[in-house]
């Protein structure tokens, strides 16, 4: 379990980086936290002629939270994000998943970059900026380039970038001082890799809403009915339907995985609701106690 | 203060370790030193057609074939029926496992020799591979070793009249029981660095191993040199379990090659190399029939276990020291009249198995505590009261059981009481909402009658209790069920002459041998050739000698795991340490003081009878006093101070032990959980885990309590997370701890212990064996635990681990299928 024998290159720049990465051409690899990347050197799935590090690159290290949007650098790390103060909804969602990755020692190197280009389908960031509706920027020889993440991966460790290209940053618009956010990992043990995650974003203000499926299928994906029926009715949908909709989207079959994801998105979508307050008159099941939450065309 | 037996001393070893200054076999260096990597079998079942290195690493790269004159590890015993296997330590014209260890390459480092490894091609015919031990056991099956006539090592048979019983039963409980494969996963692999010194013309061999006096024998019986030329030394070891107290072909195979090569060679397994390779353990099926009078008091029980043995039978303990356990461990604590069991210790193409802390009991306890509870269960009586009164009564010590082991002492039912006062049972039956603890079947009305009815028709367990309890237990505000469970177990430990003799091993234990010395300076040393890797031994050797020398341990120092440097030992294994290489110490330590009081007789002019030792000191009756260093430096320095007729044999000692009765003794638990099963998720949470334990005399509560800690956590990898997946070609499917999962601090519950102290009255000081006690008991209380949780929804888990997976999926097939003819869903 030895890596095959590389060159090593700690980028100073962001075209620091750009120039080694291309000089090396199809044998070199980024390197940001190393902790997807680690391993697979280490079990030789990746052999690398060069590996130019961009975890110390400052122009990928910065956290901007405008008003409109949070921008995170790419080699901004797990634990830096968890440690963030937050002002509101998007935060307090980014440090609850960032907290729930693996454990502290791996969120000190580990990056929401490197977590994004690797698209795991059971990692967490890929799930979260799904269901954030998150863009992805990019760097390249030709240029920058964006794109949103749910169409920057494409499969299960597959993604739009192409050979030369370094992610720079993500973006994660803001939500409504309304809005709610559900998230729910099952894991066989604390901080590992998820069985399956639900995500749920309910934003009546900008009448968004997004319910996501994760680690089942290749990639995270928002399941359209199931966020139609939420968003119309501020309800959780039937556990059948949620399993049905699982099943077609992730192509998944296997009765027990497919039960596990319908439990983390119906628990996600209660956790999501669960933080609204419910209506004076205590009834928090029937019809309308969440009025003004309920928008019929929901953006997806 | 003293620092004798039963004091919370300090582990002396803690010192180097906690300052990262310990050293183990990879921290060692000598000049010239490479690295050893294996090419290993990327195939479970293959015969090699051939082997081929590039040109340009000749010299670099070596196969069986190179290895000519060096014998195959051969483990023989003397039990009828029993088949050895020849285990090449490189591969010989067949590979019988995926990761089986087929040429060895040599560089400067391991990333190179690694590159080396990769360019090594093998040409392999892929032979079917035999996976599953129920599937080899068929006539047919695809065979591991071809020139036997079946996959079957061995098998073993006890007969007892059950037939007769199952007529006389109100209660006939029928299970089938699983329990997965798993490795060891010590901190430390396994590691080994073998040079040639010049000097004294020997082998010397580094190695992290349990057992070095036995590593020595062996090397030097499979490589033929005469043991003279061999030394070998355990530096400090990063915990074993087990894992360690056999001969590795790596031992031989790096020992071979630092010979060949002149030059110092290492090798550290990598964790890959450990979860594929090292997959070696744990892994029994049950099938087991127990019939019980109506109050759930056992009449007969009736096994068949197979046992998961991989390709190879290890040296020294063999492939058949786990089922032969297993079948003599069974009945465990019971006091039980008829037993019947067969046992088959089958072949498969999987790393060789491997003793694992507990050796066996943990599958039989898990089989026999699940069906104590469904025996319970079938007469609607709590099972904690099943449980006690189905135990060996303390009246009845010494007992000897149905297969001939004998209990020396204790009260066992006791052990049960004290965990349930301390799990709080009484609280948990309210917490469910079920009845308090039930008085007992006779009492309640619907009972008796149907006692008749089973006494006429003894069926499968009892619907009644089923319907009883899916009324009761109603989920908790959160969703999840609450469930407490039990589990107890009695163990041999320290067993010796008789019981290995018996088994006809390479290998029969005798008398434990240590010295002990009063050094010049006044301090003294104590050499044992048994090992610590992680258990403290250090510390509690010195506190025995402490004891019987009335000298601090800090002015004791141990030495162990160098066969230069100390008396021969079978090693640490079988919970022996404290009972024997501790029995030893403390028989050539109270030699040592009779010499020392006499000695000191001399220089205080009076009678060695009326010579005390405490503080360091002798102490004479009227007050006048000389230290140990006076005593020591008139032997060593001044023997002028002495007179003519002094004792010429001095102040180093070297004795020999054992027990008086050598068939083991037996330490004991009750291990209690309550769980919170998510119905939703199959996921388990422990709430709370209490152990009562009993391990006689307790040298060092402190160390011993790690002890447990360590080992209920090891049990509770084994109730709900570790397992060693393979497809159906026998390729690795866990070969990362990303997939082969660990419980880790979140998983683990802060557990409570409470001891008793029933004394071995065969031992010195009435110590018992507790180094693998713990791991013994978890499965059956956790899972005993899960099905108390899941007995509303009519679900039962049989298989460990009983991952969300496997829970969940019992769930949901009760829900489409509905309750099965006798009431319940079991687990696959
Ligand atoms: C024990 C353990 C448990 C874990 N558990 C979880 C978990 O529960 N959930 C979870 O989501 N993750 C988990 N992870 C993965 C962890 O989050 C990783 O940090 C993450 O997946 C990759 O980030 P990294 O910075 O370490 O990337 P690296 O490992 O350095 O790189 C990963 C990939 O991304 C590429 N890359 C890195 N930076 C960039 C960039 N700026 N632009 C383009 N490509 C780039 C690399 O070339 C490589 O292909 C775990 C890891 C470990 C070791």
């Amino acid at each position: 379990m030895k890596p095959v024998d590389f060159a090593y290159h700690r980028a100073t720049g962001l075209d620091d980086a750009l120039e080694h990465l291309n000089a090396a051409g199809e044998g070199a690899k980024l390197l940001g936290g190393g902790q997807s990347l680690g391993p697979m050197l280490n079990l030789r799935l990746a052999r690398p002629r060069v590996l130019v590090d961009v975890s110390s690159v400052a122009a990928l290290r910065t956290v901007e939270p405008a008003r409109e949007r949070v921008t995170v650098g790419a080699a901004v790390t797990h634990a830096e994000i968890e440690d963030r103060p937050v002002s509101d909804v998007i935060e307090r969602a980014m440090r609850e998943v960032a907290a729930g990755i693996a454990c502290r020692a791996v969120r000190n190197r580990g990056t929401i970059g490197g977590s994004v280009a690797h698209a795991d389908p059971s990692a967490d960031w890929p799930i979260f900026l799904v269901c954030a509706g998150a863009r992805v920027y990019i760097r390249g020889a030709a240029g920058a380039r964006a794109l949103p993440v749910t169409d920057f991966i494409r499969a299960a460790y597959t993604t739009d970038l192409a050979p030369g290209e370094i992610i720079t940053h993500v973006e994660i618009a803001r939500a409504g001082g309304q809005a709610r956010f559900g998230f729910c990992k099952l894991c066989r043990k604390a901080g590992e890799f998820a069985e399956a995650v639900g995500a749920v974003l309910i934003d009546p203000e900008r009448r968004c809403c997004r319910v996501v499926t994760g680690a089942v299928g290749p990639k995270p994906v928002v399941l359209a009915d199931t966020t139609r029926t939420l968003a119309a009715t501020a309800m959780p949908p039937e556990p059948d339907a949620i399993r049905a909709e699982i099943a077609a989207v992730a192509n998944e079959h296997d009765p027990v995985k497919l039960h596990t994801a319908a439990v983390a998105v119906g628990r996600a979508i209660d956790r999501a609701l669960a933080a609204y307050a419910p209506s004076h008159d205590g009834d928090r099941s029937g019809s309308g106690a969440r009025t003004g939450l309920t928008f019929q065309s929901a953006d997806i | 203060m003293s620092t004798g037996i039963g004091v919370r001393v300090p582990r002396k070893e803690d010192a180097r370790h906690l300052a990262g200054k310990a050293r183990f076999v990879g921290d060692l260096s000598f000049p010239r030193l490479w690295e050893v990597a294996f090419v290993r079998s990327p195939l479970a079942h293959a015969r090699i057609r051939s082997i081929t290195v590039p040109e340009r690493h000749a010299g670099r790269v070596f196969t069986a074939r190179d290895m000519e004159g060096v014998r195959p590890i051969r483990a023989e015993s003397s039990l009828p029926t029993y088949k050895p296997s020849d285990y090449p330590p490189l591969a010989r014209g067949k590979v019988r496992f995926a990761g089986e260890c087929v040429a060895l390459c040599i560089a400067p480092t391991r990333a190179e020799a690694e590159d080396i490894a990769e360019e090594v091609i093998l040409d392999l015919e892929a032979l079917p591979a035999v996976i599953d031990s129920l599937a080899a056991r068929r006539p047919g099956a695809p065979r591991v070793h071809e020139e036997w006539g079946d996959n079957l090592f061995l098998t073993t048979s006890v007969d007892g009249d059950f037939e007769s019983a199952r007529k006389r039963a109100a209660v006939v409980v029928e299970r089938e029981y699983r329990t997965a494969r798993q490795c060891m996963a010590p901190m430390e692999g396994k590691a080994v660095l073998a040079r040639h010194d010049e000097r004294k013309g020997q082998l010397v061999v580094y190695t992290s191993t349990q057992v070095p006096h036995l590593i020595r024998t062996g090397l030097s019986q499979f490589l033929g040199l005469d043991q003279a030329d061999v030394r070998v030394i355990a530096p400090d070891v990063g915990g074993g379990f087990g894992y360690k107290c056999v001969l590795q072909p790596e031992e031989i195979s790096v020992s071979w090659a630092a010979m060949r090569t002149g030059r110092p060679l290492r090798w550290v397994e990598d964790r890959r190399e450990h979860l594929t390779a090292g997959a070696n353990t744990r892994q029994h099926h049950y099938r087991l029939t127990a019939c019980a009078d109506g109050r759930g008091r056992l009449l007969a029980v009736d096994a068949e276990i197979t046992v998961d043995v991989g390709a190879y039978s290890v040296w020294p303990f063999t492939a058949c020291l786990e089922a032969s356990q297993a079948g003599g461990n069974l009945p465990g604590p019971y006091a039980l009249d008829v037993y019947r069991c067969k046992t088959f210790s089958v072949a498969t193409n999987k790393p060789g198995f491997t003793p694992y802390r507990g050796v066996a009991r943990p599958g039989v306890c898990f089989a026999m505590e699940l069906t104590i509870d469904a025996v319970a269960r079938a007469v609607g009586r709590e099972p904690a009261d099943v449980r006690a009164e189905n135990l060996v009564p303390a009246s009845a010590m010494p007992y000897t059981n149905v297969t001939g082991k004998h209990y020396d002492s204790g009260d066992y039912p006791a052990s049960v009481a004290g965990a349930r006062r301390m799990i709080g049972l009484d609280a948990v039956r309210a917490r469910q909402g079920r009845s308090p603890p039930l008085p007992g079947g006779a009492d309640r009305p619907d009972t008796a009658h149907a006692r008749q009815d089973h006494a006429e028709r003894p069926a499968r367990d009892s619907r009644r209790v089923d319907a009883m309890s899916a009324r009761q237990g109603s989920p908790g505000p959160d969703g999840r069920l609450i469930g407490v469970g039990f589990s107890t177990f009695t163990e041999q430990t320290a067993h010796g002459t008789r019981v290995f003799g018996a088994w006809g091993l390479p290998l029969v234990p005798g008398y434990e041998q240590a010295t002990v010395k009063l050094a010049p300076s006044g301090t003294v040393e104590v050499r044992s050739g048994n090992h610590s890797f992680g258990q403290g031994l250090e510390t509690t050797l010195a506190q025995i000698a402490s004891e019987q020398l009335g000298i601090g341990v800090d002015r004791i120092r141990v030495t162990m795991g160098d066969t230069g440097e100390t008396p021969y030992s079978t090693g640490a294994y079988a919970s022996r340490g404290m009972v024997m290489a501790g029995g030893a110490v403390s028989k050539a330590a109270e030699s040592l003081a009779g010499r020392i009081r006499k000695h000191a007789a001399h220089l205080l002019q009076t009678g060695a009878d009326r010579v005390s030792l405490t503080g360091g000191q002798a102490n004479a009756a009227g007050g006048a006093s000389v230290s140990f260093e006076d005593v020591a430096r008139a032997w060593y320095l001044r023997p002028d101070q002495l007179p003519d007729d002094v004792d010429t044999q001095g102040l180093e000692v070297t004795e020999g032990y054992k027990p008086e009765v050598d068939t083991g003794v037996f330490t004991y638990a009750t291990h209690a959980a309550v769980v919170a099963v998510d119905p939703a998720t199959g996921s388990v949470e422990i709430l709370d885990y209490v152990l009562f334990e009993d391990c006689g005399r307790r040298v060092n509560p402190m160390i011993l309590e790690g002890q447990s800690y360590g080992g209920a956590a090891q049990g509770i990898g084994t109730a709900l997370f570790e397992e060693s997946l393979y497809d159906e070609n026998g390729q690795p499917l866990t070969s990362t701890f990303a997939d082969y999962v660990l419980p880790g601090p979140v998983e683990l519950p802060a557990m409570r212990i409470e001891h008793t102290e029933s004394l071995s009255p065969y031992t010195r000081h009435g110590i018992k064996g507790i180094g693998e006690g713990a791991a013994i008991a978890p499965a059956g209380a956790v899972v005993n635990a899960i099905n108390d949780a899941l007995s509303p929804l009519n679900v039962e888990i049989n298989e460990i681990p009983a991952t969300p997976r496997r829970i969940l999926a019992a769930i949901l097939a009760a829900k489409t299928s509905g309750p099965n003819e006798d009431g319940r869903r079991r687990s696959p």
